[in-house]
């Protein structure tokens, strides 16, 4: 579940992309490395640097003589100026395979394309919608119409100034249907798209539809360079040009790829000149480079962040983050199996199940347990819903009620002659579910349930299992979207062969809670929603959430600016610098 | 000679045209294909989308028509676009990493030759001596070590530790400001370790079919009557036995051909050098059906062409050997 990817801005685009519910079915953990699209929205950020610092100066005013105290305090040098310069490298374990954020589906795309284009609109550090490419915005009375009005001092990379055209080019691209893009959903459901000067466009929707603002982050295409073409065999799929804080500049397939700082950049030149995205496959190289100091920034695994870069050279040199990621594991029962219809079974399941023990053992700790489909750090996120910590005791006793009792002595729970046996499925390549589902398997033994795994290629277990709905339980994780849209999972009508419900939940007031809180502009009414919707769901149960992993990051230590945030930690990379007498690397451009 | 050289090349035609209907059978039976990718478990997709998709990629049609166009644009030489997002020339793509990996396996053979051949003749002529044994456990040793395992032990040894060499890639980050000749110095810095755990886990193969080769030779009457007449150990062994000895070694090498543009993924994954192996682990699990076809269809050829190869080279070396045409 760790993000082995290292992120950059571009994160903020693929969310606000669509406000897409990515699905973090990742085939990163499928083993093919390719579409781990990471998540780093967050508000729970410990900075960990920050703890040692403090920490180790009070052991400096304690002994004065401590060598630690002179570590990893740059921040307090006089010389702490932004300086421009330097070169960031960072590694990732995906290529890139499309640079036009329209057609790429990939972790590894969105981490350059973020980089390179702009969306009219962007997330702050607390998540919040702000402008980007468009100075503001209105929203109509009857919240069908979105007029943006953009900025004016706008140039892509190639010095042509941006205007509404390029807008409208874009939109057009995603809602044509030989465009062969996952995200046209968002732009379907615009009816009317109307250029009202250069620089003033007019959205107009259907019905309201609150994800639609969120979705306008995606990123704006140069018509210039683009119309007339096709799209698919554009130049511009391995020559990107947009209006971002870094412009293109080389593509080694499988084996780097360089951006340099943009001088024209409208919101100023990055103060990093150079960011070279080294691709390297194997997380143990990864790390062996980064110790060598040959990578400045990555994606760590629970054992590298807890065990192996607590040695004092990685104290030293480097700078740990970590950070809820926007996701959760869970445990999903079948609810057209006949046993798991009984809500009293499925709440005496996750009372079964010693989900701290998974954290600990499954994560090294570095998570927490999951109650609701949402960060338990963000806004949305109901802490008040009913919990069912582990009791095997109560387990048995909830089962005893639904009629599951051992009556022939086998140490099975049996009901109507039929012991409790099940299958919990699980995809191939990802370890962390393996092993939580061997934790979960030894649980639910001790209340008399008798589980049984099986791990299933990925291709083969959406085909033959999920569509079919021929499972009676399997362990996966979503990737959650910043928008909490949840329609898709949750919604009774979306069970039909390829759809996301494939547990088959269906209950009247999540459909219209979901109905309504897409359709309500309004944060603080929206929530109300979603927060009914997370009680009724921690009730039923259709799931046992398992967990949401912590986002594991290490920076070196000469990159400062650095500042998490809810947001995560690179939504300000093009504010990052490294103070001049640190520099390492001369960039000529 | 060129008449049987024709007629084993028109051979190769229906023997090449199975191998492709095999191959592409077997991956069409595979679950999934490339749009599952994109499509599955993603919000954003209804039938319809799916079917726009499938249709950009013609998955839409019956599978022997999809066959016959493939089938139509390879014997034009054209390998056709890959499935995967990038959407690129299939040959484009085989292209830029071909030639790495055919640099680090000509290396590595030519290493693995230059070593092995002395260890399996030494080893031959003093059976079951110290050398003999010590060799054996040696070669079956870099047989048995997980390339992986070996590989990280040398970069954290080289690279980390005693900083000689680097730890991955191909090139260092500085490279294009190099000379040429430090380019060249840079790339083959970067080959060392590549090169060695690739060579390391080949030795075992080709000394010990060398071995028994020569074990076999030194044993027939010829070698006794060289002998006989009074020759020197070292004429008997390296002018008249070697010679036969290598042989048999033609074939082998006949039969690598094929393994020179194939990477090792667990290889290339580890020392993030951008290779066949990786290319085709990328395509299986992406089921980018154009470009598996054209690797399958290279390595084929090349296979073919390795034995033909062979053969032909046998019955020059050997003059026991003629063909019949």
């Amino acid at each position: 579940m760790t993000d082995l990817v290292c992120r950059s801005v571009s994160t903020v685009s693929i969310d606000a992309l669509a406000g897409r519910l990515d699905f973090d079915y990742s085939p990163l953990e499928l083993g093919n490395g390719r579409k781990n699209v990471s998540r780093k929205f967050s508000n729970r950020i410990i900075l960990a640097v920050v703890l040692v610092i403090a920490a180790e100066l009070v052991v400096a005013g304690l002994s004065a003589d401590n060598p630690a105290a002179q570590v990893g305090t740059p921040a307090a040098k006089a010389d702490d100026q932004p300086a421009y310069g330097d070169m960031l490298v960072r590694g990732s374990i995906g290529d890139a395979s499309v640079l036009l954020p329209v057609l790429a589906s990939d972790s590894g795309s969105f981490d350059i394309t973020g980089m390179i284009y702009n969306g009219l609109v962007k997330y702050d550090k607390d998540i919040n919608l702000i402008g980007d490419l468009a100075e503001r915005w209105e929203i109509s009375e009857d919240k069908l119409t979105i007029r943006f009005f953009l900025r004016k001092d706008v140039k892509f990379q190639d010095g042509k100034p941006f205007t509404a055209r390029d807008v409208e080019y874009t939109y057009k691209i995603y809602v044509d249907p030989k465009t062969p893009t996952a995200y046209a959903t968002p732009f379907l459901k615009v009816k009317d798209f109307r250029v009202l000067d250069d620089y003033t466009v007019e959205v107009t929707y259907g019905k309201p539809y609150a994800p639609a603002l969120g979705s306008w982050g995606a990123g704006v295409l140069p018509r210039h360079l683009l119309e007339g073409t096709d799209i698919t065999q554009s130049p511009l799929k391995r020559n990107p040009i947009g209006t971002g804080p870094f412009r293109f500049k080389e593509w080694a397939t499988g084996e780097k790829i360089v951006v340099d700082a943009y001088d024209d950049y409208y919101d100023g030149r990055p103060y990093i000149s150079r960011v070279l995205t080294r691709i390297i496959p194997d997380l143990a190289t990864m790390f062996l480079e980064l110790k060598a100091g040959r990578i400045d920034q990555m994606g760590l695994s629970p054992l590298q962040f807890t065990r192996q870069t607590e040695t004092k050279q990685f104290k030293e040199n480097f700078n740990k983050y970590k950070y809820l990621s926007f996701g959760y594991t869970y445990l999903g029962y079948n609810l057209k199996d006949w046993r798991f219809q009984d809500k009293r079974v499925r709440q005496a399941l996750t009372t079964a199940i010693n989900r701290d023990s998974i954290v600990q053992g499954v994560l090294l700790g570095l998570g927490v347990v999951a109650q609701t489909p949402y960060n338990p750090d963000t806004f949305w996120y109901n802490p008040n819903v009913k919990k069912f910590p582990y009791d095997p005791e109560k387990a048995k006793q909830m089962l005893a009620e639904a009629g599951w009792k051992d009556t022939d002595g086998d140490g099975i729970l049996d009901k109507d002659g039929k012991p409790f046996q099940f299958t919990i499925l699980t995809n191939q390549g990802n370890d962390l579910r393996k092993n939580a589902a061997t934790i979960i398997q030894r649980d639910l033994k001790r209340v008399g349930i008798q589980a049984k795994i099986r791990v299933i290629e990925w291709a083969a277990f959406v085909k033959n299992f999920l569509d079919k709905r021929e499972y009676e339980a399997c362990l996966l994780g979503w990737g959650i979207g910043i928008d909490p849209d949840q329609t898709d999972i949750w919604n009774s009508t979306k069970t039909a062969q390829h759809q996301l419900n494939f547990m088959s939940y269906s209950n009247k007031e999540v459909d219209q809670l979901l109905d309504d809180g897409v359709s309500t502009y309004d944060r603080d009414e929206r929530k109300k929603y979603y927060d009914r919707f997370q009680e009724i769901i921690a009730e039923d149960q259709p799931y046992t959430f398992l967990w949401v992993a912590d986002a594991l990051q290490i920076v070196n230590a000469r990159i400062h600016g650095v500042k998490p945030a809810p947001a995560g930690l690179t939504y300000n990379f093009d504010k990052w610098y490294v103070p001049k007498p640190l520099q390492k690397y001369h960039i000529q451009q | 000679m060129s008449k049987y050289i024709l007629k084993r090349l028109i051979l190769m035609i229906p023997v090449l045209l199975g191998i492709t209907i095999i191959s592409f059978s077997v991956m069409k039976v595979a679950p999934g294909d490339p749009v599952s990718l994109v499509t599955d478990l993603n919000p954003n997709m209804n039938e319809e989308a799916i079917k726009r998709i499938r249709d950009h990629y013609g998955l839409n049609e019956p599978v022997h028509v999809q066959y016959y166009k493939w089938l139509r644009n390879m014997v034009m030489l054209d390998f056709g676009r890959s499935f995967a997002s990038d959407n690129r020339p299939v040959i484009d793509k085989i292209l830029e990493r071909i030639h790495v990996t055919i640099m680090i396996n000509v290396i590595s053979l030519l290493l693995i030759l230059s070593i092995a051949i002395p260890i399996g003749v030494m080893s031959a002529v003093k059976q079951n001596s110290l050398f003999d044994r010590g060799t054996t456990v040696f070669v079956f040793l870099g047989f048995a070590v997980p390339t992986f395992w070996l590989a990280l032990l040398l970069m954290i040894l080289f690279g980390v530790k005693l900083e000689w060499l680097p730890i991955s890639g191909l090139r260092s980050l500085n490279a294009a400001s190099l000379s040429p000749l430090g380019q060249l110095a840079d790339i083959a810095r970067h080959l060392i370790l590549p090169v060695f755990v690739s060579a390391f886990g080949g030795l075992a193969g080709m000394s010990r079919y060398m071995r028994s080769n020569m074990l076999e030779v030194i044993r027939q009457d010829y070698i006794t009557t060289a002998r006989a007449k009074g020759l020197d150990e070292r004429t008997v062994i390296f002018k008249h036995a070697l010679r036969n000895a290598l042989l048999p070694v033609v074939t082998l090498l006949g039969l690598s051909v094929p393994g020179l543009i194939g990477g090792s993924v667990i290889f290339e994954t580890v020392f993030a050098i951008p290779g066949m192996g990786q290319l085709f682990y990328q395509s299986v699990m992406m089921r980018d059906y154009p470009t598996i076809m054209g690797i399958l269809v290279i390595g084929a050829v090349l296979t073919l062409v390795g034995n033909l190869l062979a053969d032909i080279c046998y019955s020059v070396a050997d003059p026991r050997i003629r063909v019949s045409g």
